[in-house]
């Protein structure tokens, strides 16, 4: 076991405790902020997997945009601010047994992939730097187009959300 | 050094605990959380793959960032459909929300 | 390289420590005498009316979700920024109608009347 090794099994059994307390704390307020840790604990696996890019982008986007928008609407759609009675359906074992058997089937047919105990080669000093990411994705040839359409959905996001939130009708005064 | 194995394993659970959340829980807002968790996941399985088997090329770094703009739109757009229905209906709990059964 | 985290470790350990420090320390040595008024939420020093867990207005959830819509463009115009002196002019021209799509949704925005506060 070496540092890294543990250092990840720490941060993964942190994410994955937030994880489940996201989806079986009773108050919802509590998840949003559960919800937080677990994001951060993503971020920080993002940091070892060498993308420090995507990692301060994951804090920057989901817990200081996403995350806030989500405790925000739990702020606005609430009459009491106690929830009371169960959050779970009352069938939930079922949905329970079956994420234990599609997570057994998932691990059960990755360890049989040839590449599953692949070790990381060294990092080539090119995939490292971020302006060669910004010359690929204005390069015709590489990913121009999904940069393009990525500002056309975020124009639709836009639009649709406006105008789903600013719907007039219905609202107590 | 970490194997691929351990970061296949984690988002793999990582993703079954969200899938979880969006199939049990109640409240709407609940279940979008469940599906970040998701995303999440997913995002960790892009990276780990591009680390390991495709590091020099930027495909693995595209697919992420294209992942992050439709985890905003979706947040954006499934909030304020939330919103919208509480105001209408003032109920998030998906079960009350039954006006298509027939 | 993964040796260039550790002094962002070392700064959250340290943070995380001293925030549980301050907490144990004003607990410790701090001395206690609560009355009514001293144990009441504070509110500016005015006395506390109605309780704090109301719900906000929908305007706080525009404002909020226009900037989480604008902060997503960071992801492209950060590596498009680093690059800038090798991409030239044709780089230049895909900014500018990935920006010119965004501008339709901000007249949008703006039109729908989005920015105002009422």
């Amino acid at each position: 076991m070496t540092i890294q090794q543990v250092f990840f099994l720490a941060v993964a059994a942190i994410t994955l405790f937030a994880a489940v307390m996201v989806v079986s704390t009773r108050r919802i307020m509590h998840a949003a902020l559960w919800l937080i840790l677990a994001l951060f604990g993503v971020a920080v696996s993002f940091a070892l997997l060498e993308t420090g890019f995507f990692a301060v982008v994951q804090v920057v986007v989901y817990i200081g945009a996403i995350a806030i928008l989500i405790i925000f609407a739990v702020m606005l759609t609430r009459q009491v601010f106690l929830d009371v009675g169960p959050q779970l359906n009352r069938g939930w074992w079922i949905p329970a047994v079956l994420v234990a058997g599609l997570y057994a089937a998932l691990v059960g047919v990755l360890s049989t992939w040839s590449g599953f105990q692949t070790q990381a080669a060294a990092l080539p000093e090119a995939a490292s730097d971020l302006s060669q990411f910004g010359l690929a994705l204005v390069d015709v040839n590489a990913y121009a187009v999904p940069f393009e359409v990525a500002s056309v959905l975020l124009l639709g996001a836009l639009v649709g959300a406006i105008f789903v939130a600013s719907d007039r009708k219905g609202v107590e005064r | 050094m970490i194997p691929l194995s351990w970061y296949l394993i984690f988002a793999a659970a990582l993703f079954c605990i969200g899938l979880f959340g969006v199939m049990a829980r109640k409240n709407a807002v609940a279940i979008l959380m469940g599906v970040e968790l998701m995303l999440n996941a997913v995002n960790i399985n892009l990276l780990a793959f591009w680390r390991y088997l495709y590091a020099p090329d930027f495909a693995g770094w595209t697919f992420v960032a294209i992942v992050l703009v439709a985890a905003a739109a979706e947040t954006a757009v499934g909030l304020a459909l939330i919103i919208s229905v509480y105001r209408r209906r003032s109920t998030v709990v998906v079960d009350d929300l039954s006006l298509m059964k027939g | 390289m993964l040796i260039e985290y550790v002094p962002l470790i070392i700064i959250t350990t340290l943070a995380v420590i001293l925030a549980i420090l301050v907490v144990i320390l004003g607990a410790l040595f701090g001395p206690r005498r609560p009355t009514a008024r001293k144990s009441a939420p504070y509110e500016s020093g005015m006395t506390p009316f109605g309780a704090a867990q109301r719900r906000i207005t929908v305007r706080y959830y525009l404002v909020a979700m226009l900037f989480i819509l604008f902060d997503v463009e960071t992801i492209f115009f950060l590596p498009w920024a680093v690059a800038f002196r090798q991409l030239g002019l044709f780089g230049l021209i895909e900014m500018f109608i990935f920006i010119g799509v965004l501008i339709v949704g901000y007249i949008y925005a703006w039109k729908k009347g989005a920015l105002e506060w009422e």
